[in-house]
């Protein structure tokens, strides 16, 4: 079952200086029970397309255009408050990437994820309390009444990710969207938080979009790849045929720039140059600036996001 | 045999940390670095790594002596700056300069990147104004920005861009030491290589000696010589690089290369997590035949040497 599908989507603002296309024709999919990495540096629009297929951007200054933008069967451009309501928390819930700030520092934990599961269940008070324990049990935080009770200052970073994590599962939802949501923390602080959100979505049958910049993350949590850059979609695919055969120009430099991979000091490979500024972004493919096999077309018109081998998709003028 | 070009001998930083309770203040002490002594050859790139916390960025901070230490001495080219008055100190301030991870609050907004770059020259006196100006737009072409950036204000610049200029401002007096505290964790991934090879091509024809701060293994893998592993304040591991990635002793040292994510993911796997409690208590135990040097004392935790170059905290029995 199609639990998200986004055809064309493009999310402009409208801002002083003109208006900045955020995301520029992104087509992407999420099946029930599956994880999708969404890779890309910032300023590529990977949050952005995240934040459009929840509504969570004040409009305007955005502006959301789609062929199509279904979440959970439900028509999320269409959809009016209280739909978009029961949309968030039950359909899909979100996580991230500076949990400091997503939690509101003048109520306990306990009493914003009490707050979280009576806002979409008629719950009793004492019941959604008990609730919220055995999730802070799940998400491995020993103390769970303690924390209940704790203020968010209260907490460590890697604490506070589990608690929130705890809250975005409050309502079962069947996607759980990640922004991001190791950046913040220490490194085995991170592998425990990936391991942990990993087993969760196994164990409730969760679809997960899991969005970050690094691609150790992806290797680590998902099965399927879609790399952007420049708020376009440059390639899409099993992780494990990305990491063995990129197929996108732009994919083969990321993967071959990242650090430590063989022993010994050494210099790295680099991509020159610096991401496109989404006010201003280059005519044709956003990357052939920097891309070494770039042809003069590149540079005129943008190559179709296309199928290149089942299961495998990419926007390349080579590749058609 | 020439002065190490930074030495640092059993500093510690302690910080009054207030008691919760009670209608007095109290204060107990809180060791931020517990006794680290460091020595950076000349010409080398050295990784401080471990976790927030860990005392990694006090340890650099105060080589700098931008904090000052509770106990211990910093030498610097083999000259014992620690109890220097700010006079005394000017001219050491040369010889070591610093790289901080976000170039965003570290870069003046109201000025010029070339007023920024050609700043430590006109604080130093070296030069006429013409002069100034003329080596840092020098400097800024030298570290990959076309001399017309010179007229250019830190905002219009990437992430990137603006950490080249923060090497360039540090690099203007020719320091023998850098100290490098997170410079590329705030950058992109495809940016954060070109970085990493501008440090790599420097240090290189400068002869320069770096203290890289840094809780990226990867990025430590690929840059330095030589690591130390902070826990708790203390060093509780030292090593070639190679032999910290190959051949990691420390609990603690393992825990955090076994947490780095895997570069493929057929090389997936289900980890197993040492809470910190075990960490703490996991200090090795060896026999004085175990060493490759015997240790001075005995009980007492202490770095003692397992392999050529390679430390350890132990307790000798």
């Amino acid at each position: 079952m199609r639990l998200l599908d986004v055809v064309n989507l493009t999310v402009s603002f409208v801002q002083h200086e003109g208006v900045v296309q955020a995301v520029r024709g992104m087509t992407l999919h999420l099946d029930a029970g599956e994880s999708l990495g969404i890779v890309g540096e910032s300023g590529s629009g990977k949050s952005v397309t995240c934040m459009a297929a929840l509504r969570l951007l004040r409009e305007p200054p955005a502006k959301i255009a789609a062929d199509r933008l279904d979440l959970g069967g439900v028509d999320v451009l269409a959809a009016r408050g209280r739909d978009l309501a029961a949309l968030r928390g039950r359909v899909a819930a979100m996580i991230f990437q500076d949990p400091m700030t997503a939690f509101d520092p003048s109520f306990t934990i306990g009493h914003q994820i009490v707050e979280t599961i009576q806002a979409h269940r008629a719950t009793a008070k004492a019941q959604a309390r008990a609730e919220a324990e055995a999730l802070l049990r799940r998400v491995e935080i020993k103390n769970a009444g303690g924390v209940l009770d704790a203020y968010p200052h209260q907490l460590s970073g890697g604490m506070l990710q589990r608690a929130m994590i705890a809250m975005a599962l409050s309502c079962q939802p069947q996607v759980l969207f990640a922004d991001e949501p190791t950046t913040a923390l220490d490194v085995t602080i991170q592998a425990q938080i990936l391991q942990l959100i990993k087993e969760l979505q196994a164990e409730m049958g969760m679809g997960l979009i899991m969005v970050t910049h690094d691609l150790g993350v992806v290797a680590e949590t998902v099965d399927r790849v879609l790399v952007m850059y420049g708020g376009r979609a440059m390639e899409q695919g099993p992780v494990q045929k990305i990491f063995d055969a990129p197929l996108h120009p732009y994919t083969q430099a990321l993967l071959a720039s990242i650090p430590g991979r063989v022993a010994g000091r050494q210099r790295l490979v680099e991509i020159a140059g610096a991401s496109p500024n989404p006010a201003n972004p280059p005519k044709g493919c956003p990357f052939h600036p920097r891309c070494a096999v770039a042809e003069a077309r590149c540079g005129v018109e943008a190559p179709a996001f296309q199928t290149v081998t089942a299961g495998r998709d990419a926007a390349c003028w080579r590749l058609q | 045999m020439t002065a190490p070009a930074l030495e640092l001998r059993g500093i510690s930083k302690v910080y009054p940390l207030r008691v919760p309770g009670g209608w007095l203040p109290r204060f107990s002490d809180h060791h931020a670095v517990r006794d680290v002594s460091l020595v950076l050859p000349r010409n080398r790139i050295l990784g401080l790594v471990g976790e927030s916390g860990s005392g990694k960025t006090t340890t650099g901070m105060m080589a700098l002596r931008l904090v000052e230490p509770s106990a211990g001495r910093i030498l610097v080219d083999g000259v014992d700056i620690t109890a220097m008055d700010h006079a005394g100190l000017k001219p050491y301030r040369r010889r070591m300069q610093v790289v901080f991870q976000d170039s965003y609050s570290a870069l003046d907004p109201m000025m010029t990147l070339a007023q920024i770059v050609a700043e430590p020259l006109h604080i130093h006196g070296l030069g006429s104004k013409p002069e100034q100006t003329e080596q840092a737009l020098g400097w800024l072409a030298r570290v990959g920005l076309d001399r017309s950036y010179g007229n250019r204000y830190p905002h219009e610049l990437s992430g990137g861009q603006r950490q080249r200029v923060a090497i360039a401002r540090a690099l203007i007096l020719r320091p023998s030491v850098l100290v490098a505290d997170e410079p590329t964790s705030a950058l992109d991934v495809s940016v954060k290589a070109q970085i990493i090879n501008l440090l790599q091509d420097l240090q290189a024809e400068m002869g320069l000696s770096i203290l890289f701060i840094s809780h990226d293994l990867s990025v430590v893998r690929s840059l330095t010589d030589e690591v130390a592993v902070m826990f708790n304040g203390r060093i509780v591991e030292q090593a070639p690089t190679e032999a910290i990635f190959t051949d990691a002793r420390h609990a603690y040292t393992r825990s955090l290369l076994d947490a780095v994510p895997v570069q493929n993911p057929r090389e997936r796997r289900h980890r197993t997590f040492l809470t910190r409690a075990q960490l703490e208590a996991a200090t090795p135990r060896l026999a004085q035949a175990d060493l490759a040097r015997p240790a001075l004392s005995q009980a007492a935790p202490q770095l003692v040497a397992v392999g050529p170059d390679h430390w350890l905290e132990a307790v000798v029995t």
